[in-house]
């Protein structure tokens, strides 16, 4: 029976040098849910984000990616994990020396497929869908901060991935390109039920992801209850790390609600 | 407080032996074990090669030169002038020719390759390689020793050539010595041993070029700064590295030879 829940973090603790970088996290993403991640910088935002996908191991407790725990997994053995999830890295970390269809067709190379058609043809299916069919044969320097983003989650979901992990993926980004930014994110979990983690400082994008779900049928935004979707369950979730240790983890509504003191200094 | 630094810095130390070992070996295993990228090979070994082939040549030429030149006056002194070529051939095969290629070599392309590993590491291009079911001991590392092995000794052979050739053109313009005399002298002089002794070195300082590079670059930590820092390290690491191990290796050959 397939897990319902996409990932989950149990009593996780990770330490660089004798300081904690997460301290006994625990916190779950259900299947075509979008998790967000806040807190200030240097709280363990990006580590947990490395952990679910097994670049980092925790030092103690469990982290379950449909049901399987990954902490015990070789390098090797992660590598089936890794290929049911994609990545979006902060600055895109897209390799400099690839073009842009060399950078996107990576993965499937890598995974053996050797047929240059169908490599091609998922390429500019991908590209398209990010909307950066222009720029397939551009070197990643000629690209600017948004558009390599757009190339990263395009690397990112040609193996069609059932988990997306987000790093800032609209950090220092005119407000119309984090728009599209966060409405790729959206169509993906909406019209594909890709569940994903977004790492933001941007709280507006953040209640964006949670307020607001991408209809395939009438191709725009609706509210998270209508246009039919059944059963009204949460699009979103947040988890506010401090310190490493985890301060929320609930509903848009529950924390926009909150009275804590540090939470209300973080959202005002 | 003394006491825990010093204990600090040996594990560092300990550590850093650990991780080179681990290098090493997993560079070394990816011989057997698929996926083996040959393209990045290939790429690797004309960037290494090809891209050395320049310096090496002209270090190898004007270092047999200089060698003639400087014996030519002692030899001159004895009236041994006609061993010009025996001086040189053998100090070049043996010694001058593996250890100056290493060490240019080292210098171009230890440092290159600590600062490419290292740029990728802070751009976290090497976690999206990882995140993208790619080793990059095997996808960087292996490549780059396998183009080491197979391009220095060939590289050290040329310089050989080169620095024989210097001292061929020293020993006839200054010395007055015939080509005949010069060239039979220099091939006459050397044995086997000698050969085999210039030609194991390279594989051993192609490891060192090759691997302190990748170790540094993988270990670069604090942005672009780090990446200034390991491409430093890189290269006097290896170059004190090649002189180390090259004592050591001349040692215990000339130890069989006198056996």
């Amino acid at each position: 029976m397939a897990a319902t829940t996409a990932i989950e973090m149990e009593h996780v603790w990770l330490s660089f040098e004798g300081k904690p970088a997460l301290a006994d996290v625990s916190c779950e993403v259900r299947r075509g849910e979008t998790l967000v991640l806040l807190g200030a910088t240097g709280s363990g935002k990006s580590v947990l984000l490395k952990s679910v996908l097994g670049l980092l191991k925790p030092d103690e407790g469990c982290i379950l990616i449909d049901g399987q725990d990954i902490v015990p997994l070789s390098e090797d053995q992660l590598h089936p994990v890794r290929r049911r999830m994609g990545i979006v890295f902060q600055e895109g970390a897209l390799f400099d020396s690839l073009s842009v269809y060399e950078n996107v067709a990576y993965r499937l190379r890598e995974e053996g497929i050797r047929d240059e058609q169908e490599i091609e043809h998922r390429v500019r299916e991908v590209l398209s869908f990010v909307e950066m069919d222009a720029a397939i044969d551009k070197m990643p320097a000629e690209l600017s901060g948004g558009m390599r983003r757009r190339v990263s989650i395009a690397r990112a979901i040609i193996s069609q991935p059932s988990i997306m992990l987000y790093d800032s993926p609209t950090g220092g980004l005119d407000p119309v390109t984090a728009h599209t930014i966060n409405l790729l994110i959206m169509k993906l979990r909406d019209t594909e039920q890709v569940s994903s983690v977004v790492v933001t400082h941007r709280l507006q994008d953040a209640f964006f992801l949670a307020n607001f779900r991408f209809s395939a049928q009438t191709q725009s935004l609706v509210p998270p209850n209508g246009g039919g979707k059944a059963g009204g369950a949460s699009l979103a979730r947040f988890l506010v790390l401090r310190e490493g240790s985890v301060h929320f983890f609930g509903s848009a509504k529950e924390l926009a609600q909150t009275r804590d003191p540090y939470l209300h200094k973080f959202l005002h | 407080m003394a006491e825990l630094s010093i204990d600090g810095y040996l594990k560092r130390k300990v550590l850093a032996v650990q991780d080179f070992t681990y290098l090493f070996l997993n560079s070394i295993g990816s011989i057997v074990r698929p996926p083996r990228y040959l393209t990045d090979t290939l790429l690797q070994m004309d960037v290494i090669g090809v891209g050395s082939l320049p310096i090496v040549l002209l270090t190898g030429f004007f270092t047999g030169g200089v060698l003639a030149l400087q014996s030519y006056r002692t030899l001159s002194a004895f009236g041994s002038v006609e061993f010009l070529g025996e001086v040189v051939s053998i100090s070049v095969v043996r010694e001058l020719g593996p250890v100056l290629t290493a060490l240019m070599v080292a210098g171009r392309n230890s440092s290159g390759i600590a600062s490419e590993i290292g740029s990728m590491l802070v751009s976290e291009q090497i976690d999206a390689m990882r995140a993208l079911g790619t080793d990059p001991l095997r996808k960087l590392v292996a490549p780059r020793l396998y183009a080491a092995l197979t391009t220095l000794p060939v590289l050290t052979v040329l310089a050989d050539f080169c620095g024989m050739l210097g001292g061929f053109f020293v020993s006839v313009s200054t010395a007055h010595l015939t080509s005949t005399e010069y060239w039979t002298n220099a091939y006459e002089a050397l044995d086997f041993r000698d050969v085999m002794q210039g030609l194991l070195k390279p594989f051993f300082f192609a490891a060192i070029v090759a691997l302190v590079g990748c170790y540094f670059g993988l270990k670069t930590r604090g942005g672009t700064e780090g990446v200034g820092r390991s491409t430093t390290q890189a290269v006097v690491v290896a170059s004190v590295l090649i002189l180390v191990v090259d004592f050591f290796i001349t040692k215990l050959l000339v130890g069989i030879h006198f056996s």
